[in-house]
């Protein structure tokens, strides 16, 4: 298969253009300050959602604890930026990094568990994090860490999201990501077709830390400020809600997931009372009458193999 | 090819195998009868790496396996086909047949073996992108034999392939199974069906409680008045 071909072309024409209209929007006034913060929170929660999809969705491990690697990664990029006063890159590279060796110290004990087991162990995982954060004053202890540089901005996020989706998109289409659907299948089975299961799961795990470092120095160079009840257990449920919303198995699906939820809380912003309720209705909805998620575990496609438009998607 | 020496494996305190002795030669096919619960599953998956034994040797072509994982006793030439087939539910059954073929990479030879298995079995490659939950129990069964044969094993474990289907079907089955012996796979063969099993088994172990309780040739067993009593209904 050649690299260049028609299709990839113009995907990558299609990422470009969406970047530039976004560019050229602000630069004419139409995208306010209040958009730009929307858009930023929907790249952060496509890059959470992506990668826990790849951990729960495609290879099956449920887990609750990924706010912790988001947190982590926030705390790092801060640390890094704000008190060493390095460069952004630097900042998300170790947030990156950081997050990553979090998940592989995590995953070797607990992802001998299974199921209900192995969410509660990452859960408790994350109000370990949570505890070490609070009482650690270096980092601002339970009041936070303040003065972070606003490094964040448009072409940041969309970069970084457009890099996720790369990655565990081909991640996931590999001989690799074969395995760790065997996995999600039928753990026994796949096992005994020679699959190193423990390997597999905790490399996801890796993986899906790493991205959600980065999604975590994105956050912190954002806001400037972050404490540690922001990536508490309700952070790590609204991500997994995004994934199951959108589609377990499905990148597009997280990704419309993430739009989608991100929009309907904005417009619910204006009814503060009765937002929480709507919102739960309108979860409700979705899992009573589409319980496979949005997208189910189909991949939306734009443009097919020969590169013309895709009338309606849904090959797999 | 295959040896168990005294093999003991434990269920954290239940003792499964209680000295298990297997031999399995270069060409046959052996069949482990027992009841259930009397350790025949644990012993299969003992030898495939997915339960760790107490004590005892598996040798296997006179490596000892005691420390070998799962994945590497599968490149070493041995495949298991789990009970109750275990097919990947929501993948394609060619894209399970692939998964069979994970330890390998010779990607010309494997879509080779591929056609192989349809020709094996055609009622495969007419299904080929099918989901695997979309296959009767028969064809599931036929699907869990074609991702095991895969790996190219030298020795081939079966894990109650009767299971659950119909006589005739499972006639068919066991027509394959001594077809793909012939083919030149060892089978080393479980099974609850004792009279299937021991008719096209060259030798075979009775197993009960744990423990070996008789060993011989099939077709003697076959006619043995214990075996009869036990395990073909009088």
């Amino acid at each position: 298969m050649k690299i260049l071909n028609k299709k990839n072309i113009l995907s990558i024409l299609a990422i470009l253009i969406v970047y530039a209209i976004v560019e050229l929007l602000t630069h004419l006034g139409v995208i306010d300050s209040y958009i730009q913060l929307n858009l930023i929170l929907i790249g952060i929660n496509i890059i959470l959602a992506v990668s826990l999809n790849l951990i729960t969705g495609f290879t099956g491990q449920f887990s609750l604890g990924h706010a912790a690697f988001m947190s982590i990664g926030a705390y790092t990029s801060g640390i890094v930026t704000a008190k060493l006063g390095l460069p952004f890159i630097v900042g998300i590279i170790a947030a990156a990094v950081v997050a990553s060796i979090a998940g592989i110290i995590i995953g070797i004990p607990t992802l001998r568990l299974r199921g209900d087991y192995l969410a509660i162990a990452t859960l408790g995982f994350g109000e370990i994090v949570k505890i070490i954060a609070i009482n650690n004053d270096y980092i601002g202890g339970a009041v936070g860490l303040n003065d972070i540089p606003q490094y964040t901005n448009w072409t940041w996020t969309y970069f970084l999201v457009v890099l996720t989706v790369f990655i565990i998109y081909n991640f996931i289409k590999s001989y690799h990501g074969r395995a760790c659907i065997a996995i999600r299948e039928d753990e026994i089975a796949a096992e005994a077709m020679g699959v190193n299961t423990t390997y597999y799961k905790i490399l996801v795990f890796t993986i899906g830390a790493f991205f959600a470092g980065i999604a975590g120095a994105l956050y912190a160079n954002y806001f400037s400020f972050i404490k540690p009840d922001s990536f508490g257990f309700m952070k790590s449920v609204d991500i997994l809600v995004i994934v199951v919303f959108g589609g377990l198995g499905s990148i597009s699906g997280s990704i419309i997931g993430a739009i989608a939820l991100s929009l309907i809380s904005v417009f619910l912003q204006n009814i503060p009372e009765l937002r929480m309720v709507i919102y739960a209705v309108i979860l409700f909805l979705i899992m009573v009458y589409r319980p496979q998620g949005i997208m189910g575990n189909v991949e939306l496609k734009l443009f097919n193999k020969k590169g013309g438009l895709n009338g309606y998607a849904g090959s797999k | 090819m295959l040896e168990l020496k005294d093999l003991h494996v434990y269920y954290g305190g239940i003792h499964a195998l209680k000295g298990i002795d297997i031999k399995v030669n270069e060409g046959e096919i052996v069949t482990l009868v027992g009841a259930n619960g009397s350790g025949k599953t644990t012993t299969l998956r003992t030898i495939s790496g997915l339960e760790t034994l107490k004590s005892g040797n598996i040798l296997f072509k006179g490596k000892d396996l005691k420390k070998v994982t799962a994945s590497e006793i599968v490149k070493m030439g041995i495949s298991h086909v789990p009970e109750g087939r275990r097919v990947f539910a929501d993948m394609s059954v060619y894209e399970n047949l692939e998964i069979g073929a994970f330890t390998r990479k010779d990607k010309s030879e494997i879509e080779k073996d591929i056609q192989n298995i349809y020709s094996l079995f055609p009622i495969l490659y007419e299904r080929k992108n099918q989901s695997a939950s979309t296959l009767s129990g028969g064809e599931q069964q036929m699907l869990a034999i074609g991702r095991a044969l895969l790996s190219r094993p030298e020795l081939l474990l079966l894990d109650e392939p009767s299971m659950g289907l119909a006589p005739l079907i499972v006639k068919d089955i066991f027509d394959i199974i001594v077809d793909i012996n012939k083919k030149g796979t060892t089978i080393l063969l479980v099974e609850q069906n004792a009279n299937m099993a021991l008719q096209c088994a060259n030798r075979a172990y009775i197993i009960k409680n744990g423990k070996i309780e008789l060993e011989g040739k099939a077709s003697e067993l076959l006619n043995h008045d214990e075996v009869k009593n036990a395990y073909l209904g009088g």
